[in-house]
């Protein structure tokens, strides 16, 4: 599925105020519809590459190039990151109304997001109202409205519990799939970074650097099935190595 | 319903009590009057009494008014120039920390000679203005950084981060200090009413002050009553707002099954 590169990272390289480096030479690409794992313990420095890219940072070093200029970016936080005072449906209104959009023409937007995200009928709950999975599907939404070329994710499922995630799993394999998203997935779970990813780049710490990329070279599309193949099990103990043996290397 | 009877029996026990106690042992009137007294006072003094807790009132909720937009306005200030707020954040803790009722007198002679009202109203004002300064200040800088990270993301102006971000986030923080400051603006005018004395107030703690000089206990307790009553509705009215405001939201007004 791998298309033409999109993003070209290279040399990419950071350090916080304290002059503690976070990142050495990073560098990767990431290609049309593709989807690409950023995969390391944590404090490898995944995240940072995250800001990075979204430009919420400026890297110290390096370069981030887009093929052209860059695409509308879709960002899916670690936790939902909903504003607590709005419902659902002002949540994902929101990118489009700080563009300026009308407030009757960004509603029209967020239902429709919220029905591609199986969330048609919570468009009046507020945050609160919500479970976990539910809040992190309306974050997807909020994402999606902007109709992003790119999406940059970082752990989004991680406080989920296995069966929600699952099906979050599943959910944005058919929407990046139908939309053709670029996704730049950060997680430290292998079995996920593996089910949903056509790479897997395995980041070491101290500084975080990439120490080793996986191609996924499983068909799509991709479904619960999957799990009990013998090649995805293989990806997951050959990248369960990879991960382990940077572990015991660090510090 | 327990939570409102009980208290309720409580206290009709405790004002029978109270009256069979005058009663027993024929307490003057001056020193304890009993509760149909101070029932007959009110009666009998309602016009005046009601024309003193209308000047409180206004009083109170004027100064109310001033401490929230001025707090408010102070606190963005705060929030948006660092320079601002290590300037100006000690003076503020200044006048916090300085008991009212030392600056009151400067405060009359310096505004009070000509404008008594004006006076009471700095005094009032200089007492409930801290707790709104304190907590805004707090919210807008408690503001969830992924939410900050979000709005930069989409580009979001400085007007739409406070407006959509900022403001409702600092809300909570907002409404607890303005229930805070609800009552210290009535205290303050209480405060400031008994430091003016005669000079031109005729509030209820003026209503206190002419009813000791006079004996008349009695008309002491029935302003002290609408006093008390005053401050309870502050406070519900306030608690109310709050639970308007966040009840679909907020966690601490979430209503627990």
């Amino acid at each position: 599925m791998t298309g033409a590169s999109l993003l070209a990272v290279s040399g990419l390289g950071h350090a916080f105020n304290g002059g503690e480096r976070v990142l050495s030479d990073v560098s990767f690409t990431l290609g049309r519809g593709e989807v690409v794992s950023l995969l390391g313990p944590s404090g490898c420095g995944k995240s940072t590459v995250l800001r990075l890219v979204a430009g919420l940072m400026d890297a110290r070093s390096g370069s981030i190039v887009w093929d052209g200029d860059r695409p509308e970016l879709g960002f899916v936080f670690q936790d939902a990151t909903l504003m607590p005072w709005a419902t659902a449906l002002d949540n994902v209104a929101l990118p489009l109304r700080l563009k300026g959009a009308a407030r009757a023409q960004a509603d029209r937007a967020a239902a429709d997001a919220l029905e591609r995200v199986g969330l048609a009928d919570r468009g009046d709950a507020y945050p609160r109202e919500l479970s976990g999975g539910m809040r992190m599907r309306v974050s997807i939404a909020r994402a999606l409205i902007v109709r992003p070329r790119v999406l940059l994710m970082d752990e989004p499922f991680a406080a989920l519990d296995e069966i929600t995630r699952f099906r979050l799993n599943d959910d944005l394999l058919a929407l990046t799939a139908s939309e053709g998203w670029s996704v730049l997935f950060v997680t430290h779970s292998v079995y996920e970074a593996v089910y949903l990813s056509d790479r897997v780049l395995v980041m070491g710490r101290m500084p975080g650097r990439i120490v080793s990329e996986h191609a996924i070279d499983l068909a799509k599309p991709r479904g619960a099935a999957l799990r009990a193949e013998p090649g995805y099990a293989g990806h997951c103990r050959g990248i369960s190595t990879a991960l382990a043996a940077t572990m015991e290397a660090g510090p | 319903m327990t939570r409102w009877v009980l208290p309720l029996l409580l206290g009709l026990v405790v004002l029978a009590f109270w009256e069979a106690l005058v009663a027993d042992h024929q307490i003057p009137r001056f020193v304890l009057p009993a509760p149909s007294a101070i029932g007959q006072a009110l009666v009998a003094d309602f016009g005046s009494l009601m024309d003193s807790l209308g000047y409180t009132v206004r009083i109170t909720l004027l100064a109310l008014a001033a401490a929230l937009v001025s707090g408010v306005v102070l606190a963005i200030g705060f929030a948006m120039s660092r320079t601002l707020e290590l300037a100006l954040f000690p003076y503020a803790v200044v006048l916090q920390v300085t008991p009212v009722i030392a600056i009151a007198p400067l405060v009359l002679i310096w505004v009070g000679i000509d404008h008594v009202e004006r006076a009471l109203l700095i005094i009032a004002w200089l007492v409930a203005f801290f707790p709104i300064l304190a907590n805004m200040t707090l919210g807008l800088k408690s503001v969830d950084r992924g939410l900050v990270d979000l709005f930069r993301l989409y580009g979001a102006s400085r007007w739409q981060r406070f407006r959509r971000l900022e403001l409702p986030a600092a809300l909570p923080y907002l409404l607890a200090g303005t229930k805070i400051s609800g009552g210290l603006a009535l205290i303050g005018a209480v405060v400031a009413e008994f430091v003016a004395g005669s000079g031109g107030s005729t509030g209820l703690a003026w209503r206190i002050l002419e009813a000791g000089n006079r004996l008349q206990t009695e008309k002491m307790f029935a302003a002290l009553i609408l006093l008390a009553g005053l401050g309870i509705a502050i406070f519900y009215a306030l608690t109310f707002l709050e639970w308007l405001l966040l009840h679909r939201w907020h966690e601490s007004a979430v209503r627990r099954r």
